[in-house]
């Protein structure tokens, strides 16, 4: 039973056999956490992850023992009473709002086929470890995968993109967040207009940025292929990547091709750049992180540094029009010059907080390209390591996204708790300048993720004025006018908050590059 | 049936859906064919034994 603290306790309650999605969980126990009298509430499948997570916070190690990674469990810890309260009506706090779940459900997959013969693809989001055997019974009934789970074995990886390969099939994952199908995005995905540029992606938020940017300047996406972050190392050799290449250049509609990832394996991209340069449509090639002068620049394919650049390249391919269109409003210099006015001299650096792995990773890029170096969670060559609770000595990139952030824990698309605690601390940061925040839109991210963090801005910016310094903040906003957080409106609430707000996470981390680079300047001058 | 990548793109998404219920919720809203898989875990037996249970099944 549980650890009686005065009135506080801390216990577990456990259902075998009871099997619920993450995000539902996630859902209990955030309602549970608001409940009067509750300091702190998990509900997670009982994984070995899970029970030494719960046990690291101190719950009950008699009480987890014998739980599987098939049962639920749901810790709490505060007031005996609130505590008791929960656990005495437990069910009631399980129940689904079933009123929001209005689509065909059936029991199996062999069932939901013969309701519908005609399904050609399966999006498995199951736990990793069950997730390549359903993935391989669903491409065994002939379908593509979307494939979101993550924590597959490599060597299923490469089982099911070999069955998915002499079948003509794709399997887009294993930890694919994101693709557009035809105008539907599967996963996490922003509302984007139909046109001639082709997508494929090993990054799920550099999918989502590219997609957005050439929404905005008035062009469209055909298709956009996730095919999973391990894709093209060359463990897995790109068969996924190659896969998506050979059927956009069949595809009718599809003008130009851009191939957006982290830097492959050498064996992959020599595949890869065969495959691009011998393309019968334009293509361009932006791998985020590889050094600027380790591919040849040439028409074969164009060659991007950023997101924005392989934007631009793609729509002049189609004939569109630039990226001209898709550029803050403002005079971003000016307001490096007012903004550094206020700071006092020990105000040095930039303290990134990264929703998307990917605007991690372009920021340090973009900062190596100007001969600055960062620490990192997840550090490109050439940066330096950084492990939560460090404290920030230069400038630090922290991709929140990282699993040592989300394990047990929503990722911070869904839910900002974390994100926002981490934000206030950079308000007491003497020597913080500028805080370079994501938010990203679109299905499957939080109803509200720009007003979830403007209270913590807020806070951050009055922390900083209270030492009697200057916290400037920089934010970029991943989505379009069509999504269902609507972009304006979002881009609105971080104004309001005090936020620069600029048009992608290039500019923004341009944007904050200068303000610390003038920083630095002006330190010099004295 | 078998369909193929090609397929796919050319007729758009027709989906099963196993795991998270808001995958199938997000395809319904954009007006996509889709069916929920109520999914659960399978009974807690060896992995190498459920995989020959499927290659006999």
């Amino acid at each position: 039973m549980g650890n009686g603290r005065g009135s506080v306790i801390s216990d577990v309650a456990i259902r075998r056999n009871r099997y619920y999605d993450s995000v539902f969980l996630m859902s209990v126990a955030g309602r549970l956490a608001k409940l009067p009298g509750i300091e702190d509430a998990a509900a997670v499948m009982a994984t070995a992850n899970n029970r030494k997570m719960l046990l690291d916070l101190g719950f009950d190690p008699a009480g987890l023992r014998e739980a599987t990674a098939n049962d639920l469990v749901l810790a709490l810890r505060g007031e005996r009473e609130a505590v008791r309260s929960v656990f005495d009506d437990l069910d009631s706090h399980l129940v689904r709002n079933e009123d929001a779940v209005s689509s065909i459900s059936a029991p199996s997959l062999r069932e939901a086929l013969e309701e519908q013969p005609a399904s050609n693809v399966a999006l498995v989001s199951v736990p990793g470890r069950y997730a390549a055997r359903e993935a391989h019974a669903a491409l065994d009934a002939g379908l593509n995968v979307f494939l979101f789970s993550d924590h597959v074995a490599v060597e299923d990886e490469l089982a099911l993109k070999r069955k998915a390969a002499q079948a003509g099939l794709i399997v887009m994952g294993p930890d694919c967040g994101s693709a557009i199908v035809a105008g539907i995005g599967l996963g996490f995905a922003n509302v984007v207009r139909r046109g001639p540029i082709g997508v494929v992606a090993s990054s799920g938020t550099g999918l989502q940025e590219f997609t957005c940017l050439v929404h905005r300047a008035g062009s469209g996406i055909s298709h956009a292929l996730g095919t999973g972050s391990r894709d093209l190392t060359d463990a897995v050799g790109g068969l996924s990547t190659l896969a998506a290449l050979r059927a956009l250049e069949l595809d009718r509609e599809t003008r130009a091709i851009v191939v957006l990832s982290k830097p492959p394996g050498a064996g992959a991209l020599g595949s890869l750049l065969a495959a691009l340069a011998s393309c019968a449509k334009p293509t361009v090639v932006c791998l985020l992180g590889l050094a600027a002068d380790a591919l040849p620049r040439g028409p074969r394919p164009l060659v991007a540094r950023t997101l924005d650049e392989a934007a631009a390249m793609a729509l002049r391919a189609v004939g569109a029009s630039d990226l001209s269109e898709v550029q803050s409003a403002v005079d971003v210099r000016r307001w490096v010059g007012a903004e550094a006015e206020r700071m006092t001299s020990e105000q040095l650096y930039i303290r990134g907080l990264f929703a998307g792995g990917t605007f991690c990773y372009q920021a340090q890029q973009i900062l190596r390209d100007l001969g600055m170096t960062a620490s990192s969670n997840a550090p490109l060559p050439g940066m330096h390591g950084w492990v939560e609770g460090e404290t920030c000595c230069e400038h630090t990139l922290v991709d929140m996204g990282a699993d040592e952030f989300t394990e047990g824990k929503p990722h911070p698309m869904i839910d900002a708790t974390q994100r926002s605690a981490h934000v206030l601390a950079v308000g007491e940061d003497a020597t913080a300048a500028v805080l370079l925040l994501d938010v990203i839109l679109g299905y499957g991210a939080a109803q509200d993720p720009a007003g979830d963090l403007a209270d913590a801005i807020r806070g951050a910016r009055a922390g900083a004025e209270r030492r009697g310094g200057h916290l400037a903040v920089i934010a970029s906003v991943c989505g379009t006018d069509g999504d269902p957080q609507g972009l304006e409106g979002q881009e609105a609430t971080l104004r309001d908050a005090g936020a620069l707000v600029c048009a992608s996470n290039a500019q923004a981390t341009s944007a904050a590059c200068e303000l610390v680079g003038r920083l630095a300047g002006n330190r010099e001058a004295k | 049936m078998t369909t193929t990548l090609q397929a796919l793109l050319d007729t758009g998404p027709i989906a099963i859906n196993l795991g998270l219920r808001g995958f199938a919720e997000s395809l319904k809203n954009q007006g996509a064919p889709v069916v929920h898989v109520t999914w659960e875990p399978p009974a807690e037996i060896d992995a190498d034994l459920a995989s020959l249970l499927d290659t006999l099944i």
